[in-house]
């Protein structure tokens, strides 16, 4: 594995692989000096067109726990400004010596035309719609986690958005290639045009598939989507869409009881998720966010360290 | 008096094919037959000698975007691909949209090595709002009028414009068939691919749609229509049923819609972006099979060049639009001709005698006989070559083609009787 572009650069055996690799980190993290010397010399730098909390703050901190350096490239004080383009930018920070860019971008395949431009390792970190794969690892790890090893037969709802979801299209892909059987829960105008070939069922009536789910995974609405904001509007109003496709504590009443909920965040309480449910005991919200080092370490850890399991590196 | 003999090829037009070779005198075809000599003579042996082919659909660039493309740097490109005449856009800056820039765009082009027409636009700028002096332009020649790149969104407008070119006659009123708020933002054909890739979508309904309200009004104004770049299954259902229903509407289809689908763009290269956007594997068989059957008249270009720097983005910053010129009749050869889905005779009627008819060229398209121009092409049939970007004529170099293995060459081009490409190599 040369980069990490979307969730189809995986087989079972190597997602596993990572899934364990986490594992071990996650250990690595509770130490009391949660730092290891596994990539001291390499440099990761972290390219981002889009704003991001999460995702940002979780590689760079996967990259020091990892004894990596660390550049930060953000777009609002670059030369992007001054018209530098994606090519030039990405052959600058290379320039610098860099092993691995994590890049995200609004616009869907730009890390893959990054990954055609440079040597270094390419780390999606959320392209457009198209896909969110680090988030997919850690929402799987985070699952595998509660429910064993595997997930085969876990029976997932991804309720919301997904047209415009990366985190949707990486997560329907590694759920399905870990045996989940996922159903996409939307009014056909959030649903993707097409779904050929997608390892999904699809539903647009939630209370009628809400018992049968072992998990709901909420994703996030996005204001624009909403009629009278603009050409981009999906549904009539947000009191509708949480009316019939919100998890409200109505239907949390309904869920099976070891049911789980999850959100990649950021979360609109009160829209797709009640305010109680999101920091109820059935979700995992906050241990989505926990897991994200651990996840990202294995990846850059993967990509960058030669191979082979982690084990018995000592701490610094 | 400057005489030219083609040796050794086998003569192939509308009247059928024969070995022949051509005398050609000041311009016109002299003499047809076997055993013909003297003057400079060219070899045409193992050739296929057919008439000079035309393009109704280039996108030349000049003025505003010569960086880009210019008309003497596409007029070479169309040469070398066995064009004497190719029609060029008017989405210029300053858009073609009045007689003086048509007329600057003509001059530019009288000292080009491809016989340069010109389309002028439906509208003022193409903003697709007032008229454009169409009877101006047409005084000069123009016969195809379009907004092309855009389509025209107000049926009102197009509805005028194809009244009103009743007065013209020859002149026909072409649309960019999509409509633009089932189009706005999408970068690629709206189905299965694009769901994949998450990329917004074109559909193919917002062809459909422009198309089937284009054919009501030439119905219903006894106007005359081309319809553009043709890309969908059901857009060209539409104009076979029109057609039997006696509208006057003529249609054309790319070389790449006829061969590439929308899973192209799932390698993110800017090179398979282009509006209308590449469909499905359905479309393109339903596109073939009119082409095959005449009821697409015209295998266009769409020749759209972007500079390196505008290509080398993302897919969905980068611009739209793909190279055609140097690669369209080896396309044809190879993917269509050769594997059965069309005769040789009717690739040279879509790609030469077709569309001169619709652009109104009468010494374009024309029988390879005796008293005819001497448009010609030289085509090598069993030359196999790999398209190689940087190689091309074209000032731009985002071809979908790169790399690709294809069989049929140009080997010479007669424009006007004057040898602008010999043994492969323009003249000037």
């Amino acid at each position: 594995m040369k980069h990490l572009l979307e969730i189809g650069d995986l087989d079972r055996t190597e997602l596993e692989g990572v899934l364990d690799t986490a594992e071990h980190f996650v250990e690595v993290t509770q130490r009391e000096i949660a730092k290891v010397p596994a990539l001291r010399g390499r440099t990761v730098a972290t390219v981002f067109y889009e704003d991001s909390t999460r995702t940002r703050l979780s590689f760079e901190g996967a990259a020091k726990r990892l004894s990596a350096d660390t550049l930060t490239f953000s777009l609002k004080a670059s030369s992007v400004s001054k018209g530098e383009s994606l090519r030039d930018t990405a052959k600058t920070i290379e320039a610098m010596g860099v092993d691995a860019m994590v890049v995200r971008h609004p616009s869907a395949g730009a890390p893959h035309r990054v990954a055609s431009w440079v040597d270094a390792a390419v780390i999606n970190a959320g392209d457009g719609w198209h896909e969110h794969p680090t988030q997919a690892l850690v929402d799987v790890f985070t699952l595998r986690s509660h429910r064993g090893r595997g997930l085969d037969g876990l029976r997932v709802g991804i309720v919301g958005d997904v047209k415009h979801s990366r985190v949707a299209r990486s997560n329907t892909l590694a759920l399905a290639l870990l045996g989940a059987r996922v159903t996409l829960i939307a009014p056909p105008t959030l649903l993707p045009p097409s779904l050929e070939g997608w390892p999904v069922q699809v539903s647009h009536d939630l209370d009628a598939v809400l018992s049968e789910l072992d998990v709901v995974y909420l994703l996030r609405i996005q204001r624009e989507r909403i009629s009278g904001r603009g050409p981009g509007e999906l549904f009539p109003s947000l009191r509708e869409y949480t009316a019939r496709w919100g998890l409200t504590a109505e239907r949390a009443a309904r869920l099976a009881p070891d049911a789980l909920v999850m959100h990649p965040g950021p979360m609109n309480r009160g829209v797709e998720i009640a305010h109680g449910i999101a920091d109820g005991p059935a979700s995992l919200v906050t241990e989505q966010v926990a897991n994200g080092v651990a996840v990202r370490m294995a990846v850059l850890y993967r990509l960058l360290g030669g191979g082979g399991e982690p084990a018995g590196v000592p701490t610094e | 008096m400057t005489e030219i003999v083609l040796r050794g090829g086998r003569v192939v037009d509308e009247t059928g094919e024969r070995l022949a070779d051509v005398r050609v005198v000041d311009g016109v075809i002299a003499e047809v037959g076997p055993g013909l000599s003297g003057g400079q003579e060219v070899d045409a042996s193992g050739c296929l000698v057919t008439p000079g082919l035309v393009d109704l659909h280039a996108h030349l660039r000049e003025p505003g975007m010569e960086e880009a493309e210019t008309v003497e740097t596409g007029a070479r490109a169309a040469a070398l691909g066995g064009y004497t005449a190719v029609v060029a856009m008017p989405n210029t800056e300053p858009a073609l949209d009045s007689a003086a820039l048509v007329g600057h765009v003509l001059a530019l082009g009288a000292a080009a090595p491809c016989d340069v027409r010109v389309a002028g636009a439906i509208t003022r700028g193409r903003a697709g709002s007032e008229l454009a002096p169409l009877g101006e332009m047409y005084d000069l020649g123009v016969r195809i009028f379009t907004d092309d790149g855009d389509c025209v969104a107000d049926p009102r407008v197009f509805r005028r414009a194809l009244d009103y070119a009743r007065a013209l006659p020859g002149a026909v009123i072409a649309d960019h068939c999509e409509e633009p708020s089932l189009v706005d933002g999408g970068l690629m054909n709206e189905g299965e691919w694009s769901s994949r890739l998450g990329v917004a979508g074109r559909p193919a309904v917002a062809e459909d749609v422009i198309v089937a309200r284009d054919l009501a009004l030439a119905r219903a104004t006894g106007g005359r229509l081309h319809l553009l770049h043709l890309s969908t299954a059901d857009a060209i259902e539409a104009v076979r049923t029109a057609r039997s229903a006696g509208i006057h509407v003529t249609a054309e289809a790319t070389p790449h819609h006829l061969v590439l689908t929308d899973e192209a763009c799932a390698t993110w290269d800017p090179a398979f972006k282009v509006h209308p956007p590449l469909r499905t594997g359905t479309d393109v068989a339903a596109l073939r099979q009119a082409v095959a059957d005449g009821v697409v008249d015209a295998i266009a270009t769409d020749h759209a060049p972007h500079p390196p720097e505008e290509k080398d983005q993302p897919f969905g910053e980068a611009p739209s639009g793909m190279l055609g010129l140097e690669t369209a009749l080896a396309v044809v050869l190879t993917e269509l001709v050769a594997p059965g889905v069309l005769s040789m005779a009717a690739a040279l009627d879509r790609l030469s005698t077709g569309p001169a008819k619709i652009a109104g060229l009468q010494q374009h398209g024309r029988p390879v006989a005796a008293g005819e121009p001497a448009n010609l092409c030289c085509i090598d049939p069993d030359v196999a070559w790999e398209v190689d970007a940087a190689a091309l004529a074209s000032r731009a170099r985002n071809t979908p083609w790169a790399g690709r293995k294809l069989n049929g060459k140009v080997r010479h081009t007669l424009l006007f009787g004057e040898p602008v490409v010999l043994d492969g190599e323009a003249q000037r």
